[in-house]
Formats: structure tokens, C-alpha cells, sequence
């Protein structure tokens, strides 16, 4: 694999920001209530983290250490601002749900990581290819979620009816405890875990081994 | 007044917490949640910072950025998110050389944990739900100060689970990062009871 297929398609199973990482998991609990938004929310951050992993690694020769966080703050911060002024624009009513979860991007821990773990070593254009490539792991984890969600939640694919309602007619009795967010944590939860029993490299040891002699123990081996 | 003061206080605390109900701080919530010592010391900052940078913030909209505020015309919200951030940053940085100088006890306690406040969602966050909500000056206060006491009251209590938890028998997988999620989701639940209360 070369090294530029590698650097874009490692975050997305192997290192993912969202389930190996623990970066970025704010947005993924709170804005993926329906598919629609989610998606919104997954071009706005796969852009701010590629551009500006782009941006930061141009000028990372001129950025003295003392001050670099400062640097890549501000440079977030404009791209933030760009997006969440453009999709005001065109999007206004999708920019209301999304509430404060765009300009939230700033302090997004992927953006941040990223730009301070590959920019700063690498050339321009494999540190987009990474942003790209992180964009993608998180939006993959998010696009999981919120097809669950909305699926067991509201009947809905895309907005698009497959389960009738019980309130419009149909059979389906919607779960409302899928459209709280308490319902994210444990689809994420169970998605780490499926990843992990793909991925078995990606379990963490245990800091106390449950001893084995105890009965407990015998009759269930492993 | 008190009265209004009050409900602002408790529902940044229990209604709508910051770390349960908007999932902001959710990286350093589960990174530092593993030991209630640690998670204790976090806790103050996040109360500390908060609590200083969201009245803050709150008067910097109220005086420049807000529409017709500097001269009438004027309308600077849009470059609110880099001073904000701005504002965050040098906060910390000078909260930081003041502890240094005058508690240093507090200071090594909080050790690491300060910086990396600046990058915290929790903290931009509370500043744009007290833009947001349209909140004055001294109920912004009251507004920062709850949602601090809010998300280092969820993370002594998460730290406190997890401690118990590594005594479990979790299968493989779950490990670590996996059984956390279940936990906070668990959590949840019990906070999602308090969105009963009226104020």
C-alpha cells in the first residue's frame, strides 16, 4: 500500500479518530438525531480538518513553538467561521438545529489533534490527504449512528418513511428513547466494541486481570 | 430576582447539564475520568474558568459585536468565534501565571489539566449557549458558574464508576473506552429524570 493510500485510508477502521483516538466525540453525540444534519455536520468538519491541516502544515517552518497553538487556533477559527457563514447562507434552517455544534468545531479535538500530530511534520499535501482521511473516520462512526437512530427512532431513512408510524396509521411503534441523545452513547459504545472484536490490536489491556481461580472463573472459561 | 438567579443556577446544573445533556467536554470527560483525584482537580478549573469566561465573553458581544453596538450599523458577530477563542486562551494563560505565582498548591494540582482548558468544547460551549440564549450580564454569571459546578459534578460522579469498574469482568472488547460510553449512557438516564423539574 503506498504511502499516501495508507495516510488516507488508515483513519478510517484502523485509527479512528472517534473509537481509537477519543477525539471529536462531542458533535458525534449531540448532532446526529436525524441523517440529514448529520451529514451537514460531517462536510463542514471533513473540510475545516482537511483545509486546515493544509493551511498549518504551508506555514509550518514559520510558526515558532512557543507560540503554535495560538497559530493553529486562528487558522481553525477563520475556516470555522467561513463555513458557519456559508452555510447560514444557503442553509439557514439546518444552521438553527445545528445551534452552536458548528462554531463548536473550533475546540473540535480532531481538528486540533490533527493539525498538532501530522501538519507539523508533514508536507501540505499529505496532511490534507490526512485531514481527509480523519474527516472520513468520524463521519463514518457519525453516519452509523445516525441511520440507528433515526431508523429505530422516527421509522425514517433520509426522512424517507420505511416503517409506518402507529400516529400516522402504520404498525411501527416509534422508540423515543432513540431520539434522546442518551441513546448515542450506547450505539457508540457497541460500536467500539464490534470494531474491536474486528480489529482485536485496538483492545485495551485491563489494568487488574480477574483472577482465574475463582470458581466464577472455572465455569466459564475466558 | 434571587428567585430567577436561582433556576438559572440549577437548571445549568441539572436540567440541561453541559457534559450529560450536550455532550460538551465529552474528550477530556472520558480521557480524565479514570481516578477521582484528577478528575476533582479538572473539575475546579473547568468551574474556575467557565465561570470568568463567560461573563466575559458575554460583555465583549454586548458592548462590540452585537448589531448596533459599537455605532449604529455596526454588526461584528461574525469574527465572535476567534475573539471568543482568543479571549478563552488568554484567560487561561493568565489564570495560570497567577496560580503559578500566588496558590501554587492549586497550580501543581491542576498541573496539565489548565492548558488543555483552552481546547475544552465545554468552555466555548457555555459561551455561545449564553450568546445564544440572549442572557445579561449578571445572569451570565450565575449561567457560568452552574455550568461548571454541572460538568465537574458529572465527572467526579463518572470518575467514581469507573474506579469501581476496573474490579469488573468486562468482556474484551468493551474494554476501557467501550464500557465508559454504556456508563455515561447509564448516567444519562438519571440526569434525563431532573428534565422533569419545572422552573
Amino acid at each position: 500500500m503506498s504511502k499516501a493510500k495508507q495516510v488516507l485510508l488508515n483513519p478510517i477502521f484502523n485509527d479512528n479518530p472517534i473509537a481509537l483516538q477519543i477525539l471529536g466525540i462531542c458533535s458525534a453525540l449531540a448532532v446526529t438525531g436525524t441523517l440529514y444534519i448529520t451529514l451537514i455536520m460531517c462536510v463542514a468538519l471533513t473540510t475545516v480538518v482537511t483545509l486546515s491541516n493544509f493551511f498549518v502544515s504551508l506555514i509550518r517552518n514559520h510558526i515558532p513553538t512557543n507560540i503554535r497553538i495560538i497559530v493553529q487556533i486562528s487558522i481553525i477559527a477563520t475556516l470555522v467561521m467561513l463555513v458557519d457563514e456559508v452555510l447560514q447562507a444557503y442553509d439557514y434552517e439546518s444552521s438553527k438545529t445545528l445551534s452552536v455544534f458548528v462554531g463548536l468545531i473550533v475546540t473540535n479535538c480532531i481538528v486540533m489533534g490533527r493539525a498538532e500530530a501530522f501538519a507539523m511534520k508533514n508536507g501540505p499535501l499529505m496532511s490534507a490527504l490526512d485531514g481527509f482521511g480523519n474527516g472520513l473516520g468520524y463521519s463514518i462512526i457519525l453516519i452509523i449512528i445516525a441511520v440507528i437512530r433515526e431508523f429505530i427512532g422516527a421509522g425514517t431513512f433520509y426522512g424517507f418513511e420505511i416503517m409506518p408510524l402507529t400516529t400516522n396509521g402504520g404498525w411501527y411503534m416509534a422508540n423515543n428513547f432513540f431520539l434522546t441523545p442518551a441513546s448515542s452513547f450506547f450505539i457508540i459504545g457497541f460500536t467500539i466494541w464490534a470494531l474491536r472484536q474486528w480489529k482485536t490490536d485496538q483492545i485495551e489491556e485491563p489494568e487488574f486481570k480477574i483472577s482465574k481461580n475463582s470458581l466464577e472463573a472455572e465455569r466459564r472459561p475466558g | 430576582m434571587l428567585e430567577a438567579y436561582l433556576s438559572i443556577f440549577i437548571k445549568a446544573v441539572f436540567i440541561e447539564n453541559i457534559a450529560i445533556n450536550f455532550f460538551l467536554g465529552m474528550c477530556t470527560f472520558l480521557a480524565i475520568s479514570k481516578r477521582i483525584q484528577p478528575a476533582i482537580g479538572l473539575g475546579i478549573a473547568v468551574i474556575v474558568v467557565l465561570g470568568l469566561a463567560v461573563p466575559i465573553n458575554n460583555l465583549i458581544f454586548n458592548v462590540f459585536l452585537k448589531e448596533d453596538a459599537l455605532f449604529p450599523g455596526s454588526d461584528l458577530h461574525f469574527v465572535g468565534l476567534i475573539c471568543y477563542i482568543g479571549i478563552i486562551a488568554a484567560l487561561v494563560q493568565i489564570l495560570e501565571m497567577f496560580l503559578d505565582k500566588f496558590l501554587p498548591s492549586l497550580y501543581n494540582a491542576l498541573g496539565v489539566f489548565l492548558p488543555l482548558i483552552t481546547v475544552n468544547c465545554a468552555i466555548l460551549g457555555g459561551v455561545l449557549f449564553s450568546i445564544e440564549r440572549n442572557l445579561v450580564f449578571t445572569e451570565s454569571i450565575v449561567y457560568g458558574l452552574g455550568a461548571g459546578t454541572g460538568w465537574a459534578l458529572a465527572i467526579v460522579a463518572l470518575a467514581g464508576i469507573t474506579e469501581r469498574l476496573k474490579y469488573a469482568d468486562i468482556p474484551e472488547g468493551l474494554q476501557g473506552l467501550g464500557i465508559t460510553f454504556i456508563t455515561v449512557g447509564l448516567m444519562c438516564f438519571g440526569f434525563l429524570s431532573f428534565g422533569g423539574i419545572s422552573l
